[in-house]
Formats: C-alpha cells, structure tokens, sequence
C-alpha cells in the first residue's frame, strides 16, 4: 500500500500537472556529454518541491523541467557545481536540497546514526565487561585449556549436523 | 443490503473485540478457566464477522453498487473484475478494512493454533490482540467507514487510479499487511509477558515462528512493492527513500533484528529484556508507518491540520500503545531475569552485533523520515531528507554488518573461536577478492567502489556457501556422508544459509543496476533506431488500441543484437478517460538477469516520439535476493523443530541441550 500511495501521490501530479511525460526530456539534453553528466548528478541531489520526496532528475511535473533546465543554464554558464547549489538554495532555499547541509538546524538528524551506532556499542560493551566477571567464574569452576576447547568446539561442530537424530 | 450486513457485521466485531479485551484478562486474574476461553471464542468469531464485512465489500465492488460512496469513488462498471476485487483495498477505507481483517486472522489463527500454549499467555496474547482490534474498529467505523451510501446514487463511478490497475495492487498491499500487521502477534506476546511478568526460552520459540510468517510477507511485500514502483512509474527507479517506503523499511530492519534476537533467546535463554523491546518496537513502527501514510502527514504538515480527524485519531492510537507499552516495559522490564551468559566472541556475540547495526539502521531511516516533519512543526523550516541523505549513512552501516554476516554461523554458542571462523572462510575471502580483482581488471578506470562492493556480496554468498560446506563435512568427509548429512541437517541451518546468501546476492544486483545502468534518451520516429549497451532497438511502428477502460497508444520495437532479431517489445501510454489520467506502461525484455525496459514520452510537434531505454545489467537479483532470504524464512519455519510447536519448559531445556 505504502509504494501504492506514493504512486497515487504521482498519479495526482500527473493528472494535475498535464501533458504526462517522464523526467529528463530529450530535448533537455546538453550537448557536451561530461557536462550533462554533471548536470544528472546535480539532479539527484535536488528536491522538485512540488513533489512528494522526488528528486528533479525522476520527477514528471513541469516545476522539475524548468529546474532541470534552469541547472543545465547555470552549468552552460560555467558554473561550478557547488555554484549552482548555491545559486538554487538561495533561489529557494534549503527546502530543494535532499541532502541537507549540516549545520545547528540539521545536527540533529546527521548526529543521530553515529550516535545510536558509538552509543549502543559502548553500552554493549560495558554491559559484556560486567556481566561475565562475576558469575561466569563461579558457574562453571573449572575452566578448559585452550586445547581442551578447540577439540570441544572441533567436537560440537562435528555433532552439530546429528542434533536432529537426538 | 449487503453494505448495512457489512456495516453490522464490523459492529459486531467491535462488540467481540471488547469482550476479548476484558473477560479473558480477568479470567487470568481470578484463575477462571471458563473465562479464559473465551478469548478463544471471540476471536474466531471476530475473524467470522470481519470476514463477512469484507467479503461484502467485496461484493458490492463486484457488483459495481455505485449507491456506495467507497465503491463510487473508486470503481467503474468497465473496469476488469480482478481490478474491481484489488480495488477493494486500493483507497483509504477499503485498504483498513483489510489491514483488520489480516489483525482478525492472525488473532484466529493464534486462537485456533495455540492449543499447545499455557491457558493464561493465551488469554493475555488474544486479550492485547483485542485492544488492538478494538481501536482499529473504532478507527474504521467513526472516521473511515467504507459502507457509507449515497442520497442519489449515481449511475458511473469515477474509476480507480489507473496507476493502481496492475496486478501488483492484488499483491503488493495484502503481502505487506500480512508482514505489518503480523508483527502484532510478537507485539501481543511481548506485552502479555510483561503482563505475567514472567518468560522463559519456551516463550521465544512460540514467538519465532510468528516473527518469522510476518517477516516473510514483509520482505515479499517489499520486494514486490519496489518491483511494481519500478516496472509502473515509468523511470526504472526500484527505491526512493520516500517516506511510505521508509515506513515499511523500519519495521522490516527492527523485525530482522528482531528475528535474531529470538533466537539468541531461544537457543540461550539469553537477550530476554531486549528481545521483549524489540517486539514492542516493530509493531510500534509497522503501527507508525500506519499513521505516516494514513493521517496524510507526509503530503504536509498542513494538510493534516487540515483534516485532522482521521489523523489525529490514528496518533492517538500511537501514543496509546506505544507510550502504554513501552510504560509497561519500563515497569516490568527489570523483574525479567537475565539469563545464559556468553562471551563477546560467540553465535550470541555476533547476532548482538547484528541487531546493533540494524537498529542503528533502523534509526537512520526513523530519523531521516521524520526529522523535516519535526524540524517543520516545531520551527516552521522546511528541509528535504532525501536519497543522498540515506546513501550516504545508511549505506556505510552496511559494510560492517555485511561482513559479519558469514561469520555469525560458524561461530559456537556461549564461546566462538574468531580465528577459526576465520580460517574456514579462507575460501570465500578468496573468492571474493578474485571477483574484486576480475571486476577491477575489466571495468579499468570505472568505478572502483562498485567492485569493492560486489566482492563483499560475493563474501557474503560464499560464506553462506561455507556454513553448510562445513555442516556437512563437504570435501572432508566421503560424498555420500556428505550428502546424509545435507539430509540431516535441520531446515533451519538451510534456511540461515539461503537467507543470508539472498543478502549478498540483492547487493550484487543493486551495486550493478546503479553502476552499470545505460540509458539512452531521445526523439525516435518510426523507423529510427537506437543502440544501447550493444542492443539495437529499432521503431517500427505506432499505433492505437482500445481497452476496456482506456485507449493507448503503442510502440513496436524490434530489439536485435549483432544483427539478429531478437524480440519485438511494445511499450504503450494508457489513457484512462473516467479520471483524465495516463499511465506509462514499460515494456520490459528480460536477458537473463538483466532486463532492457523502454517507457514511451510525449509526441513532439514533429511526429516523433520521447522515448528512454535503458539497459539495467543484473537488475533482477535485486529482487530475487529479498525472494530468496524470504524462501529461507519458509525452510526455517518448516523446520520440525518449530512445526512441532513449543515444548514444555522441562523438555525445551533437554532439546537447548541436544541443539548444538
């Protein structure tokens, strides 16, 4: 249903939107391979706002055309790419970036994963530091020289394709 | 007649669903056996009742009743009979009234099925799966209710979205509400445990296998969900981070993690607390990415202040089961004992590990999802978190996790000897970095992340490939041994191998499709003909053709290589004249696993017509990747020792003895 309803969503802005086409026109095209290379890259990195989450270079609706060519004007120019960024977001603000530059509004949201990530492994290690110290000692008493083991793992594996049988 | 029956009967259930919610749970309390089983009772006959109200909305879907507003709106007496049953389910109202009835057969199927299970889980499990039910019913009748007539019918419907007649609506959604709404059983167990305050090895072997049936539908449903996106939409894209496919992503990471987590706490005993969070956190997130694409959130932020009533009804339900669960946890949580202690090096070590990196995953895309909606309510900035957002944090969690996957089975319980693993993966270490340097050598000066990526993928399968070499005793032991042994083996260990293999065989596809993708944009008129990735695809004609409910407008392509014909492929444009809407229908050869897909643009002024082809090297594995890991599911599942059911408490710790 979720794919669905972001198909409907499309659906909609197509309906809306009129003559039905599908992003990159041919007619958009630039005529210097590396720059229109350049200029796809671009694309994936920019929102059409009229959109729901699609970048310019897969949007259908007209607002996504007129920044795909507005892109390829400012590259056409000699813009470099970080100028063209720079030039979009100061047209439209930090609203047409997918990647949201990191900065006091968005440390949030790039501080989350490393954090959850260096946090969850210092929890999991400093629980695995306390909890066998104790017990584990005395649960078992005895401890296996590191022969003893191996030949006990050498023989559990061997065992293991038989655990069915017992 | 048959809407005012349909209508009744959702009544009804809601009536049963609040019996449920209450008798059994004082049953429980007061030691009443009688009242316990009732629990019983009224979830099969909820399941009678949701049932019958479905299959009369069905019916007047079929019958094309248009004095039915649900049926007005999104059906048409012309449209196919398979798209007037998927249609059903193919809007708002119709798609909850089958997200309760999936929540009604999984209640029934642990009422009918649950025969093996101590008399008060079960009550408490059907009780909370009641609850549950009972606020989705009252969501449906009050806000959502599909049986609503209209003053004076009209004689034809408006249609329903073409973009949706497809063969994947009649498998997309119900796949995925069986995985989403599955995750509910766990949710109902984690909660009636904390309710008990009491849970044992024997609890997660009765969860498993129903973690492991939604999982299963949730990775199908995705899987299918990113097929269809990429053969309808028009562009060749299988995945967009858009925020419903996100909503489905989180509860699939956080019920993978959780399937692990089980099984530590199966096998050991071991995890308990965190196995209990991890159920109530899935369910959380299947029942957020509910309230994601129901409330109308995600279009923006206004259009939920808007219309607020549905929305704000399904974040109540939210807060309510989320907060009260996770309450609960907090509660109880520490009453829980600990149990089976292991070294970081160990089975139990590795699959820490991995739920480490899904959850953290998992909060990658959480984060991601709704921090612009967060950001947009609290200051009124509006950003975009968008795809090079989530390649860049979410892709990297990958690597690690990626390459930890192959040594997780071939460590031992309690202590694991990382050497030795590593030892035995010496072959698939070696196969990878010859796939690394074979690809590097041939695609000179190309990408260099690309094979990188494949020789982990590559790792990945042959470790997969290794665990049951090593199980076996292949090249060790005769062959014919070996092949007892592959007998033998219990279906689960072929099921871990399967599924880890699909892993790494979705990551090829993915790193190739996105490498190596060609394409070829341009103006063809009839008799023009284009060259891509070493195909010749020539425009033979256009031409028109009459559906049922629409006309289109179709391409023949003959597709030939170095000179020889190889197939005539005929991408069209529907136009749908109900709604004014048109779809792009892809045409699509498959090459082995690689496809050539072609979707057709407008007609210029000069007669010729916008055409874009592509050529996606590999892109269907892909989706046989998720096929595969979701067919390991299945072999796992149909192992004996879960089709045997739990064992009691004594027997289940004989049987942790006899298992590895």
């Amino acid at each position: 249903m979720r794919r669905a309803l972001a198909a409907c969503a499309l659906a909609v802005a197509v309906s809306l939107g009129a003559p039905a086409a599908f992003a990159v026109q041919p007619d958009e095209i630039m005529v210097d391979p590396a720059k229109e290379a350049r200029a796809r890259e671009l694309s994936r990195e920019l929102r059409c706002m009229v959109c729901q989450n699609q970048s310019i270079d897969d949007s259908e609706a007209p607002l996504a055309r007129d920044l795909r060519i507005l892109v390829r004007e400012r590259i056409a120019a000699g813009d470099s790419d970080r100028q063209v960024i720079d030039f979009l977001v100061a047209r439209y603000g930090e609203f047409v970036l997918l990647k949201p530059r990191f900065n006091p509004h968005t440390l949030l949201l790039w501080l989350v994963p490393p954090l959850v990530l260096v946090g969850g492994g210092v929890a999991l290690w400093r629980l695995g530091r306390r909890r066998p110290a104790a017990p584990a000692a005395a649960t078992t008493g005895a401890h296996l020289t590191p022969e003893e083991e191996s030949r006990l793992a050498a023989l559990m594996s061997e065992e293991a394709p038989e655990e069915r049988r017992t | 007649m048959i809407a005012e029956a349909g209508h009744y009967a959702l009544v009804l259930a809601l009536g049963l669903a609040l019996i449920q919610s209450v008798v059994p749970m004082l049953g429980a309390r007061w030691g009443d056996v009688a009242l316990m089983n009732v629990a019983r009772s009224t979830a099969l006959a909820q399941l009678l009742f949701v049932g019958a109200s479905f299959i009369a909305l069905v019916t007047l879907h079929v019958t094309s009743d248009f004095s039915v507003a649900n049926v007005f709106e999104n059906s048409h007496s012309m449209k196919p009979l398979i798209y007037k049953i998927t249609g059903v389910w193919g809007n708002h109202e119709g798609s909850m009234l089958l997200w309760v009835s999936i929540l009604a057969l999984f209640g029934g199927l642990v009422a009918a099925f649950g025969n093996n299970l101590p008399l008060t889980l079960r009550a408490h499990v059907l009780a909370v799966q009641a609850w549950i039910a009972s606020a989705f019913y009252l969501f449906i009748l009050l806000t959502s209710n599909p049986f609503l007539r209209i003053a004076n019918p009209p004689v034809e419907g408006r249609d329903l979205n073409p973009v949706l007649q497809d063969i994947g609506l009649a498998v997309h959604p119900p796949m995925l509400y069986l995985g989403y709404v599955g995750f509910s059983i766990s949710f109902s167990f984690a909660v009636a445990a904390l309710i008990e305050g009491r849970i044992d090895a024997a609890w997660a072997r009765w969860v498993r296998p129903w973690t492991l049936l939604a999982w299963i539908f949730l990775t199908l449903g995705i899987a299918m969900g990113s097929y269809w996106a990429y053969y309808e939409l028009g562009w060749g894209g299988w995945w967009f981070w858009d925020p419903v496919e996100n909503a489905s992503l989180m509860p699939w990471l956080a019920g993978t993690a959780l399937l692990h987590s089980a099984v530590v706490m199966e096998k050991r005993n071991a995890l308990k607390v965190w196995t209990i969070l991890l159920s109530i956190l899935t369910f959380s997130l299947s029942l957020l990415g509910t309230f994601l694409v129901r409330s109308g959130v995600l279009t923006s932020v206004h259009a939920f202040a808007t219309d607020p009533a549905r929305g704000v009804f399904i974040l109540l339900i939210l807060c309510l089961f989320i907060g009260g669960s996770l309450s609960l946890y907090a509660a109880r949580a520490a009453s829980l004992k600990q149990g089976g202690l292991f070294a970081p090096i160990s089975r139990e070590g590795a699959l820490v590990l991995n739920n480490l990196f899904l959850t953290t995953a998992c909060a990658t895309v959480f984060i991601g999802t709704l921090y612009p909606l967060a950001l947009e309510v609290l200051t009124g900035d509006k950003i975009s978190v968008g795809a090079p957002f989530f390649n860049l944090t979410f892709g990297p969690l990958f690597v690690p996790l990626m390459i930890a996957v192959p040594f997780g089975p071939l460590l031992a319980w309690k202590r694991g000897d990382l050497l030795g693993a590593a030892q035995r993966l010496t072959a698939a270490g070696i196969a990878a970095l010859i796939a690394i340097a074979v690809l590097w050598a041939w695609t000179h000066g190309g990408s260099t992340f690309a094979p990188l990526a494949i020789g982990l993928a590559v790792f990945v399968v042959a470790g997969a490939l290794t665990d049951l070499a090593e199980r076996i005793g292949l090249f060790r032991l005769p062959f014919g041994t070996s092949v007892q042994r592959a007998r033998g083996l219990p279906r689960a260990a072929w099921g871990t191998a399967f599924a880890h293999a699909g892993v790494g065989i979705a990551l090829i596809g993915i790193v190739c499709e996105t490498t190596w993708n060609s394409e070829y944009i341009g103006t063809m008129k009839p008799g023009d003909s284009a060259k891509v990735a070493g195909y010749e695809l020539k425009l033979d004609d256009l031409g028109q053709r009459q559906g049922p409910n629409f006309r289109e407008m179709v391409a023949r392509f003959t597709v030939g290589l170095d000179g020889k014909t190889l197939s005539v492929m005929t991408p069209s444009k529907r136009n749908f004249t109900t709604r004014g809407a048109s779809t792009t229908e892809a045409a699509l050869l498959t090459r082995g696993v690689s496809q050539l897909y072609i979707s057709l643009g407008d007609i210029a002024a000069d007669g010729g017509i916008a055409v874009r082809i592509y050529h996606k090297p590999m892109v269907l594995l892909i989706w046989f990747g998720p096929v595969l890991m979701a067919f390991g599911g299945f072999l796992s599942l149909s192992d004996r020792r879960l089709r045997v059911g739990a064992p009691k408490p004594a027997k289940a710790a004989r049987a942790l003895q006899a298992a590895e």
